[in-house]
């Protein structure tokens, strides 16, 4: 106790170094701990994209595939599937309600889903449904929704007209002027992938493409399949909610076994949790950098008391005057640097929470980022840990140094 | 209770007794070579000697801080070169005060701190104080040093000769057997010296201290009851000189 006070003294003598000594320490925990919050955060919001779908289905391929093409709006998909088999499995006992997806358009770099409107009751992200910041869902072909990022970027408010090209190229070679949208309303932000896409019924897709067939319009894309009048064009996937949750693997196993046309059903949750595996990496190399500011930290530390060591070699043969013995005074350096890295680590920790509780609401509203302040977690604490045992471990070699220099010494130090 | 301790108990044995003392610093060639100094119990002890001739080293072997590379150093009855080195620094913290020439003081602790140390740091040297705790025992001496108002300052905001005053409280509280003073007078002009020395020998009474005072200054050879030559004894400076 004594030897703590006198530890604590001891810094506070040198307080100008003392604290810029706790402020590097302090930045570098902050950056650590800052990057673990934001780093669960992120992830929360990406396994939040889709929520409450228990599948997805779509033509036989990779499973990645079937979920970028699907949720993301990326990447090509697998294949079609025709509406036959989407009718055969939305009836079948288990499914409570589909989601059926038609895509293959797009409009200057948006995509374009076809979609009824049980996608605005059943879709959830993050456990919010997708809602209207403006107008409505689309009622009839000649309508479309869009996200808001479109509307942002293309400046459009309902009632806009909207000429859609075909493919998913930004640059559109075909437009569909003979079958222009309307759009009936603008979906509330949602920070996923559903604000850079446009929604109209499935009706309204078919009939685009039936007036360019008429009109005798340029086709990109897949080739028009086949079909007798008035039976539904095939779609791209459907999503599906299960009546009993416990059913869904079963429900996959058949689906993937399915005869008449071969499919891909995907646990979305566990598709997500795959694709943020490879993707997520990028985290490891981040949290490395912050280890090295750490260390950067830990470092300048052990620099500022070997430097002021040579100052305090008078006091180290007082000391040893009164009785201290060098083990004495190897404590107390070890202490010195072991309580710097508590108070800086403390700090640090202390900046993250003062950081968020004072950025989440703006975060949140600008990135959908949904900063928690969870009391410190496993990680925190390790980190914690870490950093106040490598403090006091580093901290032996300048009490090591300040050992032999006393003993050198004895009681008159040369100065 | 150490050996040290009952050592030290014993009455009959001089304050500091050395034989054949053999010092070097690490690689260099002996700095003291010395037949034999016995100083007796409470008695004040004036060693002189010019710089360099190895007078702070001398103390350290009194301390215990610096051990002899043959010969055996007594203080108060306990051989100092038969124990461990902790052994050693418990014996400097409980038997023993020292006053330095001059940055007597730990800076960022307060005057009383300062006082204190040595009880803080030897439980022993505490339980030495009759009756009386740390503070008081502090109070009384800085008292008696004339000092009292300077308690609770900081360090810093003192004088050379009150700094030298506090580094007298510090040398005798808890009464050890042996105050060691290494020139602490050198800092202060002759009126404060006088006092100085004044409170110092008071002091050493009323502990029944010993006193071993070095300095290069020999006009105050005739304030103490005995005066060593240093160079007289310690042939490895007269080796120095000569060569
Ligand atoms: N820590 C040390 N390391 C090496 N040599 C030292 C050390 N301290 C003193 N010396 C040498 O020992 C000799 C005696 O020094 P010292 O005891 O300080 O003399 P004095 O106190 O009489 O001036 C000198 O030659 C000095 O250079
Ligand atoms: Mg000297």
């Amino acid at each position: 106790m004594f030897l703590l006070s006198l530890a604590w003294r001891s810094l506070g003598n040198r307080r100008l170094i003392s604290l810029l000594t706790a402020a590097s320490i302090a930045l570098s925990v902050a950056l650590l701990v800052g990057i673990e919050h934001v780093r669960m955060g992120v992830r929360e919001s990406f396994a939040g994209t889709i929520r409450g779908t228990d599948l997805i289905v779509g033509a036989r391929g990779g499973t990645t595939q079937v979920l970028l093409s699907t949720v993301f709006g990326m990447s090509v998909p697998n294949g079609s599937v025709s509406w036959a088999t989407y009718e055969r499995w939305a009836a079948h006992p288990a499914v409570k309600w589909t989601i059926p997806y038609a895509l293959g358009d797009a409009h200057r770099g948006h995509r374009v889903i076809g979609t009824t409107a049980a996608f605005f009751e059943h879709y959830r992200f993050r456990d919010q449904s997708v809602t209207f910041a403006s107008g409505k869902a689309p009622a009839n072909d000649r309508e479309i929704a869009i996200g808001s990022d479109v509307a942002e970027r293309l400046g459009y408010s309902v009632g806009s007209k909207v000429t859609l090209a075909h493919g998913l190229g930004a640059v559109s070679f075909a437009e569909h002027e003979a079958h222009p949208f309307t759009v009936s309303g603008v979906i509330a932000r949602t920070f996923t992938p559903i604000d850079r896409a446009l929604y109209s019924t499935l009706d309204g897709l078919t009939a685009m493409h039936d007036d360019e067939a008429t009109s005798g319009g340029l086709m990109m894309g897949p080739p028009p399949v086949a079909r007798a009048p008035g039976e539904q064009p095939p779609i791209t996937a459907f999503l599906l909610g299960t009546k009993n949750r416990f059913e869904t693997l079963q429900l996959q196993r058949e689906m993937n076994e399915d005869k008449l046309e071969p499919l891909t059903a995907i646990i979305p949750g566990l598709a997500l949790q795959q694709l943020w595996q490879t993707i997520g990496s990028a985290e490891v190399g981040l949290r490395v950098v912050a280890l090295f500011t750490v260390l950067v930290g830990l470092i300048g530390m052990v620099v500022a008391l070997y430097a002021s060591l040579e100052s305090r070699r008078r006091e180290m043969a007082i000391l040893r005057a009164v009785g201290a013995g060098p083990r004495l005074i190897v404590s107390l350096l070890v202490l010195e640097s072991g309580l710097l890295a508590l108070v800086g680590a403390t700090a640090g920790v202390a900046l993250v929470y003062a950081g968020i509780a004072a950025a989440r609401s703006a975060v949140e509203a600008r990135f959908g980022l949904a900063l928690t302040l969870h009391p410190l977690g496993s990680a925190e604490w390790a980190y914690l840990a870490l950093v106040v045992s490598a403090g006091t471990l580093v901290g032996v070699l300048p009490a090591w140094r300040a050992y032999r220099s006393s003993l050198a010494d004895g009681l008159s130090p040369k100065l | 209770m150490s050996s040290a301790t009952a050592g030290a108990a014993g009455t009959s044995s001089p304050a500091v007794e050395l034989r054949d003392i053999r010092f070097a610093y690490k690689g260099g060639r002996d700095v003291i070579d010395l037949p034999a100094l016995t100083i007796g119990q409470g008695e004040r002890c004036f060693l002189h000697g010019p710089s360099g001739s190895g007078k702070t080293t001398l103390l350290g072997l009194l301390a215990g801080v610096l051990v002899p590379r043959t010969g055996t150093v007594r203080v108060l009855g306990t051989t100092l070169s038969g124990l461990t080195s902790g052994a050693r620094d418990r014996f400097r913290a409980e038997h023993l005060g020292y006053v330095f020439q001059m940055f007597n003081l730990i800076p960022y602790l307060s005057v009383r701190e300062n006082i204190t140390l040595p009880c803080r740091l030897s439980p022993a040297r505490r339980a030495r104080l009759k009756g009386a705790d740390v503070g008081a025992e502090a109070a009384h001496l800085a008292e008696r040093l004339e000092i009292a108002e300077l308690l609770d300052k900081p360090v810093t905001a003192l004088s050379v000769g009150q700094q030298q005053r506090v580094g007298v409280a510090r040398a005798l509280i808890g009464a050890p057997g042996l105050v060691v003073c290494d020139e602490p007078t050198s800092a202060l002009d002759s009126d404060r010296r006088d006092r100085f020395l004044e409170l110092l020998f008071a002091r050493c009474e009323e502990a029944g201290s010993a006193l071993v005072f070095v300095s290069h200054d020999l006009s105050l050879a005739a304030r103490f009851q005995r005066t060593v030559e240093l160079p007289e004894l310690n042939k490895a400076a007269v080796r120095e000189m000569v060569g």
